[in-house]
């Protein structure tokens, strides 16, 4: 993992200091609302667009940030942009070049919604550290056992990640660069012996903390507080609008 | 070729299925809680959340596949091989909640179909392959590799085909027939596998050979021994 704080960017803005759980449902809300939305009403994507766009000025992120966080949704970009001219049926000239309109329109969906998807996921990413977001989680009644084993997976993550990195730097100092699949034998033995350590280390925390009186209860890092009305409405402002857009869209269209 | 190729992201799969898929994955991860607790106790957090690590950590290793392409672990086969379907099956669900919220990578409408496909389908799949495989082939270092590869092979192409099934239930149009997708991503995640499958079966191989006690297809390890279980969940 890209080290264990996931991506959050430290600050002290309104959306950082709203609640995490607020946040949560919010970008529940939000997600739910732009896939709802239908594909031809173009407008209306831009709309939501503009306000997730308000939050990320508002929220002090800034474009090249962003901009550089969703290429994790490259591949599908790619997916994207080829299907207008995989899609069959009737097609449109372009500079010279046949384009299907179906597949236009489902490019463009494609990439819209997972795109406003993408920038809704990075802000609250950007705005929630991770043990306010475990928390959060909590407030929202996701089942107590995975929030422990996630918080556990994210305190470690850094130091399974420095293991891998560790032995690659060592496999290359020995002059191993393999090319082709045949030869990364190295490479997946150096993983199972990150994986004994890995599970050792877990024995060990396991004794250190049954040491300690541990019972299978665990505090979470962060006492879950309580969000009022106040915070409630400020949140769900964004995914009201863009549920208000969807259903206006699907009336007029 | 990478495995974020796997993630859905919102927008391809429509909300009545994601929602369907959504209320299975709560399901299967549920029951996958009980039966975890029931061989680990108050072992699991700690035991589960190191293994997840390793499985974000194996997810950040690139292996080569041929000249300039390079691709990296989903990791369905390698925790089912080692940790056995439930514990495999928590850890992979971590993983994917964890890109899908601190990551954005995978739709937040779509968590529930990854979940799904990535941790329930991947490594059920590979637990069934490697369990059976075990069955016939010898329990030497051959056979083993032998039935990791095989699993996770079996893994990636079930996960796909995971996919296949809720693009076909409820994907948006996109303008291509269903058997052409089909070929191309069945195609496609065949090469992927024999990847997944090489890396994982030499990694499980590596940890037999000095811990076989922690490989739970093994059934050395000190870890719930899935029986009647497993057969209920793969029938």
């Amino acid at each position: 993992m890209r080290g264990g704080d996931g991506l959050h960017r430290p600050g002290d803005t309104p959306l950082h200091r709203l609640a995490p759980q607020v946040k949560l449902v919010a970008l529940a809300a939000f997600t739910f609302a732009v896939v709802a939305t239908p594909r031809e009403a173009v407008w209306a994507f831009g709309g939501c667009a503009a306000a997730l766009l308000a939050l990320f000025a508002l929220a002090r992120i800034p474009p090249k940030w962003i901009a550089a966080r969703s290429l994790v949704e490259a591949p599908f970009a790619l997916l994207a942009l080829a299907f207008p001219f995989l899609a069959g049926g009737e097609t449109v000239e372009w500079a010279g070049i046949a384009l299907s309109v179906e597949g236009l329109w489902a490019g463009w969906n494609l990439l819209a919604k997972a795109t406003l998807g993408v920038w809704a996921a990075l802000l609250l990413a950007a705005t929630t550290p991770v043990a306010d977001l475990l928390a959060g989680l909590s407030r929202l009644r996701c089942p107590e056992i995975l929030l422990q084993i996630t918080a556990f997976a994210v305190r470690y993550a850094h130091l399974t990640a420095a293991e891998v990195a560790q032995m690659r730097r060592a496999r290359l100092a020995r002059c191993d660069d393999p090319r082709f699949l045949w030869q990364a034998g190295a490479l997946a033995r150096s993983l199972g012996v990150v994986f004994i350590r890995s599970y050792e280390r877990g024995e060990r925390v396991w004794q250190a903390m049954a040491a300690r009186g541990y019972t299978g209860r665990l505090p979470i890092d962060v006492a879950p507080a309580g969000a009022g009305p106040g915070q409630w409405s400020a949140a769900m402002t964004a995914p009201a609008l863009a549920a208000g857009l969807a259903v206006w869209a699907a009336v007029g269209a | 070729m990478s495995d974020t190729a796997l993630h859905i992201p919102n927008g391809i799969i429509g909300i009545p299925t994601s929602l369907g898929f959504g209320l299975a994955a709560v399901l299967a991860v549920a029951a996958c809680v009980a039966a975890a607790r029931r061989g680990l106790d108050d072992r699991l957090v700690p035991l589960a959340g190191l293994a997840t690590a390793f499985i974000f950590a194996a997810q950040m290793l690139n292996f080569p596949i041929a000249a300039g392409v390079s691709g990296h672990l989903v990791g369905g086969a390698l925790a089912a091989a080692l940790l056995g379907p439930w514990l495999g099956v928590l850890c992979l669900t971590v993983v994917v909640a964890v890109q899908a919220l601190l990551f954005a990578d995978g739709g937040v409408t779509a968590l529930g179909l990854n979940i799904v496909n990535m941790a329930v389908i991947s490594t059920v799949a590979a637990w069934a392959v490697i369990a059976l495989a075990l069955k016939v082939l010898p329990r030497t270092r051959a056979g083993l590799t032998a039935a990791v590869f095989a699993g996770s092979v079996v893994s990636v192409v079930a996960a796909s085909a995971g996919f296949l099934l809720q693009f076909a239930l409820g994907g948006e149009p996109i303008g291509q027939s269903f058997a052409a997708i089909a070929a191309a991503l069945l195609g496609t995640h065949v090469l992927i596998g024999v990847g997944e499958a090489a890396i994982s079966a030499a990694a499980v191989t590596a940890v037999a050979l000095t811990r076989p006690d922690l490989v739970h297809a093994l059934n050395g390890g000190r870890l719930d021994q899935p029986g009647d279980g497993l057969a209920k969940e793969t029938a």
